[in-house]
């Protein structure tokens, strides 16, 4: 498993082969609450690092969603449109939104694990 | 734990969609201590209570409980309440965020032999909601067959004597247990045992909405009056005068300038406190709750709407975050759970 980065709007990216996967974090997700909905880009669609990519929608708020890097969009999970909830269940995992075909080195800003950890580590209740 | 007037509160203890299907299908357990608890003693209490309340508590017998509206002398809504009449007492029970000023409300205007007793710290409340609540509770020395929705009973809960009270705020059939808070955390664990599931602010939320009954500070306030809460229902001009009868008649007599309405997203739309809502580009009213109802599949919402503009069936714009949506004017309740009513408490 490729090494996860992170953004202060609370994606995570992990990249394997000049691919990044793309979702939202344990702690994103556990703000949010449950996922009702997800919008999400077109296979092909091209994205700068920072661009939102998509809504989440819970049952709490909408919320943008926002580009870790720069690169194409390759894949979309599917699954999501029948069962958001794996984005609460298991967000790392079958949670993952989309997949990117990057055209360039990762964006600056991201942090790991424990520049992450550090980030919301207060942040809830 | 989110910040809930004042009380660290659980918006959900695990999920709000499971937390919810516990309640529509079996039963779930409810912490709602954070709400006022005042007891209010004296020779006059009644008549000092009917003095302030909209609904008619001459119509209230022993051991049943009456959802009402304190109003200002304006007939703007002061809170919504629900009073609870045992053998021996006059219990009203109140909005967390409200307690203070509601104390002082009653205390202010209570006549010299009338004394109101804060009991909130003293007396948890606990709600046991459900189709299977009358199953699950574990109490003794009550015939809980015998007690009929909006009427209670004194009992013992684990051990304590508690009041028992067939009420809740989620359409489903249910009981609020008043009990010696030194026993709370034992009748929780008992009914947890007994198979409830602890659900959180959120569950709840979407459960009172799915049920239509309003929330205060969201679907009304001082500025709202009952008619335009649609909550004229518990307004009774004939039974005497109370505080705001005068402006409540007046209002009534002109009929109110602006209703709540029910609001059924079309499509993906999600209704959200504070969306303005429109009619053919104009712009009628704003939603005063509104959340995704994992148990209907569609968002769900209240709107403050003036009145007359858009009856059943009319298909409205909602902002939402990202352009406008769609929903359509539904009748409330959205949902009826196994509490069976017509409508809410019309003792």
């Amino acid at each position: 498993m490729a090494e996860r980065y992170y953004t202060e709007t609370h994606e995570w990216v992990a990249v394997e082969d000049g691919v990044a996967t793309i979702g939202i974090t344990d702690f994103a997700q556990a703000q949010l609450g449950d996922v009702v909905f997800l919008e999400l880009p077109r296979v092909g669609k091209l994205l700068e690092a920072g661009d939102s990519f998509g809504v989440v929608e819970s049952v709490k708020a909408a919320s943008d969603l926002y580009s870790p890097v720069a690169g194409t969009v390759l894949e979309v999970n599917e699954n999501l449109n029948t069962s958001p909830e794996q984005v609460n269940g298991d967000p790392y995992g079958e949670g993952w939104l989309i997949r990117v075909q990057l055209n360039g080195d990762l964006g600056q800003g991201l942090l790991d694990e424990a520049g992450y950890e550090s980030l919301t580590h207060g942040q809830s209740h | 734990m989110v910040d809930f007037a004042g009380w660290e509160m659980p918006q959900q203890y695990t999920s709000v969609k499971e937390e919810q299907e516990a309640v529509r299908g079996a039963a779930g357990l409810f912490d709602v201590s954070h709400m006022g608890r005042y007891e209010v003693r004296g020779d006059s209490a009644a008549d000092y209570l009917q003095g302030l309340v909209t609904n008619d508590l001459s119509r209230l017998a022993p051991n049943r409980a009456q959802y009402n509206l304190l109003c200002r002398q304006d007939g703007g809504i002061v809170d919504d309440l629900v009073v609870y009449r045992s053998e021996s007492a006059w219990l009203v029970v109140v909005n967390a965020a409200n307690r203070e000023k509601d104390l002082a409300w009653l205390r202010d205007r209570a006549p010299r032999d009338v004394e109101v007793v804060d009991r909130s710290d003293e007396l948890s409340l606990i709600a046991l909601q459900g189709p299977a609540a009358e199953r699950m509770l574990p109490v003794e020395g009550v015939d809980l067959g015998a007690v009929r929705y909006f009427g209670m009973a004194t009992g013992r809960l684990a051990g304590a004597e508690s009041l028992v009270s067939r009420t809740g705020y989620t359409g489903e059939d249910g009981f609020e247990l008043f009990v010696p808070s030194t026993h709370a955390g034992a009748v929780w664990d008992a009914l947890v045992a007994a198979g409830a599931r602890p659900c959180g602010l959120a569950a709840r939320d979407v459960c009172r909405l799915e049920a239509g009954l309003r929330l205060y500070g969201s679907d009304m306030d001082e500025q709202t009056n009952p008619y335009e809460a649609g909550l004229g229902w518990t307004v009774k001009l004939a039974k005497g005068d109370f505080v705001g009868r005068e402006a409540l008649q007046g209002i009534k007599n002109e009929g109110p300038r602006r209703e709540l309405v029910g609001l059924g997203g079309a499509d993906r739309t999600i209704p959200r406190h504070g969306a303005v809502v429109s009619l053919d580009g104009r712009e009628i009213g704003v939603v005063t709750s509104g959340t995704y109802s994992f148990w209907l599949r569609r968002g769900i919402g209240m709107a403050t709407i003036a009145a007359g503009a858009a009856p059943a069936g009319s298909r409205l714009g909602v902002a939402t975050r990202n352009g406008e949506g769609v929903a359509e004017v539904v009748s409330l309740p959205f949902y009826r759970g196994s509490a069976r009513r017509a409508a809410p408490a019309q003792s």
